[in-house]
């Protein structure tokens, strides 16, 4: 095997590293910043509907979880994975890829979620008091004043989260998708080297390196005031 | 009839009774003054006043027009209270100026937000008119760069009167609190509300920048605003105020001219407070 082929397989595998990565991001800080308000509404179904929901996702291991999502169609609902393919008409390694998707998209949109939930608790009471008083409606209020703070303080427990979610993408091997640290193994078996573990970590590290240098510049970008 | 009237506020938190009965009248361009001990209820009062609190109990008018009346407040839904909040500003005891924003936009971001509003129901007019889109485009927008045009002006207008010109484009981190709650009273000014409220405006403040503060207060009963101040500086109410109103244990115990009440204290309640006050400020 080629040092060339060994790259180029591995790239394929961070590709879908990086589209798991991606995608799970895009959905899952909007989805954490609904489960945050969910949690903290006054309407008690919704309340505890939210805060069983975290309470489940962050007490079982996210393996389990991807698992669960690939077994629920046909051991819950009796539809099998073949016929989900025919039905929507896509190949099976976009289905697992999907199953995996959704599940870290719950499992991050959980742990976001009470990211959010504690910055918005830790901004003081009196501004949206002194929003209240200066006339603005409830949703000036979040948008226009109390949000960005809210992103000022979780910026820092995001970045950490997100540092995580680079290196659990592995997980998603449990539904049989080939990401990175799958290849990498798959290759190690096949060849019996272990450079492409060593390659991969590479790969991780790196790009949590340029993670790690764009958080720090948000950071920055968010420090042009302190409270 | 009084310019603002209070009758009978009565509030309880849990089986706390903070409020026992308030009665207070005020008339247009007066400045009263409210003392008391901490826990007697002045500041309740004070956020009753603004909506931030809702009486149990009681009626408020202003200009003899019923703004609260607790059998019918809770049918005012959140429109309506914004309507009557932007009737008084209020100046917080830990400023609360939006760390995120500059002074001027401190300053600007509430008139901004209400001059949306007055866009749509002016767009609303226009279309009633049957304007072409193009016509109603054009007037909207001249309309808003006017309005923007008189809220900037404004709003160096209030920083020239608060003395702060030259810090417009500065954070609130980095100002002093003196300088802080100089701007949280502009940014209250700025919406131009009937009576100014005022929480102990200089309690957050170290004693060197209490005295920034009382003058830019100061200037403003010059220009015969209508005010409210709760307050413990006990000389600066003196000097300022037409009336003080000394709370106690949730109720007005005693109500009159700053000299009367001061010099001349008869309830054993304010006199001990006094006392205590004045053994205070000779440590």
């Amino acid at each position: 095997m080629e040092f060339v082929e060994i790259i180029q397989m591995l790239l394929d595998g961070f590709g879908k590293t990086l589209l798991l990565f991606a995608i799970t991001l895009i959905a899952s800080l909007p989805l954490g910043l609904l489960i945050s308000f969910g949690s903290r509404s006054k309407f008690l179904p919704v309340k505890w509907f939210c805060r069983g929901l975290v309470w489940v996702i962050r007490g079982t291991p996210l393996m389990l979880q991807i698992l669960a999502v690939t077994l629920i169609p046909y051991y819950v609902f009796r539809i099998g994975n073949s016929d989900i393919t025919s039905f929507l008409d896509i190949k099976m390694k976009w289905l697992l890829f999907s199953y995996a998707a959704i599940a870290f998209i719950i499992n991050y949109a959980c742990y976001f979620s009470e990211i959010f939930r504690g910055a918005i608790e830790s901004v003081p009471k009196g501004q949206y008091e002194a929003g209240k008083v200066l006339g603005m409606t409830k949703n000036q209020i979040f948008r226009k004043v109390i949000l960005f703070q809210v992103i000022k303080k979780s910026l820092a427990p995001v970045s950490n989260e997100v540092i995580t979610l680079v290196k659990d993408t592995a997980l998603a091997s449990v539904a049989g998708v080939l990401e990175l640290y799958t290849t990498a193994q798959s290759l190690v078996n096949t060849y019996v080297v272990l450079t492409p573990l060593l390659y991969a970590a590479i790969f991780y590290l790196i790009f949590n390196g340029l993670l790690t240098l764009l958080f720090g510049f948000i950071e920055k970008k968010f420090s042009f005031y302190s409270e | 009839m009084a310019y603002l009237e209070i009758k009978n506020f009565n509030k309880s938190f849990g089986n706390t009774e903070v409020l026992k009965g308030i009665d207070l009248e005020m008339e247009k361009g007066e400045v009263v003054s409210i003392i008391g001990s901490s826990g007697s209820g002045k500041t309740t009062l004070l956020r009753c006043i603004n909506f931030l609190e809702t009486a149990d109990n009681g009626q408020m008018l202003l200009d003899g027009d019923i703004l609260f009346d607790s059998e019918t407040a809770k049918k005012d839904n959140d429109a309506i209270l914004r309507e009557k909040r932007l009737n008084f500003g209020l100046v917080f005891q830990s400023f609360n100026l939006f760390p995120q924003y500059s002074v001027i936009k401190n300053i600007t971001l509430a008139p901004t937000l209400l001059l949306n509003d007055k866009l749509k129901v002016y767009k609303k007019q226009l279309k009633d008119q049957k304007l072409s889109s193009h016509d109603i485009k054009a007037k909207l927008h001249d309309f808003k760069e006017e309005q923007k045009k008189i809220i900037d002006a404004d709003a160096e207008e209030l920083l020239v009167k608060i003395g702060l010109t030259e810090k417009r484009d500065n954070y609130p981190c980095e100002l002093s609190g003196g300088q802080c709650q100089r701007v949280a009273i502009a940014r209250a000014l700025a919406l131009k509300p009937k009576i100014l409220c005022f929480d102990e405006p200089t309690s957050a403040l170290d004693p060197e920048l209490t005295g920034e503060v009382l003058k830019v207060i100061k200037s403003l009963k010059d220009e015969d605003r209508t005010m409210i101040i709760v307050t413990h500086e006990m000389g600066f109410a003196k000097n300022v105020s037409d009336k003080i109103v000394f709370m106690a244990d949730g109720v007005i115990e005693e109500a009159g001219n700053p000299v009367q009440i001061i010099e001349n204290p008869k309830s054993e309640k304010l006199k001990a407070f006094l006392h205590g006050v004045s053994n205070k400020d000779g440590e």
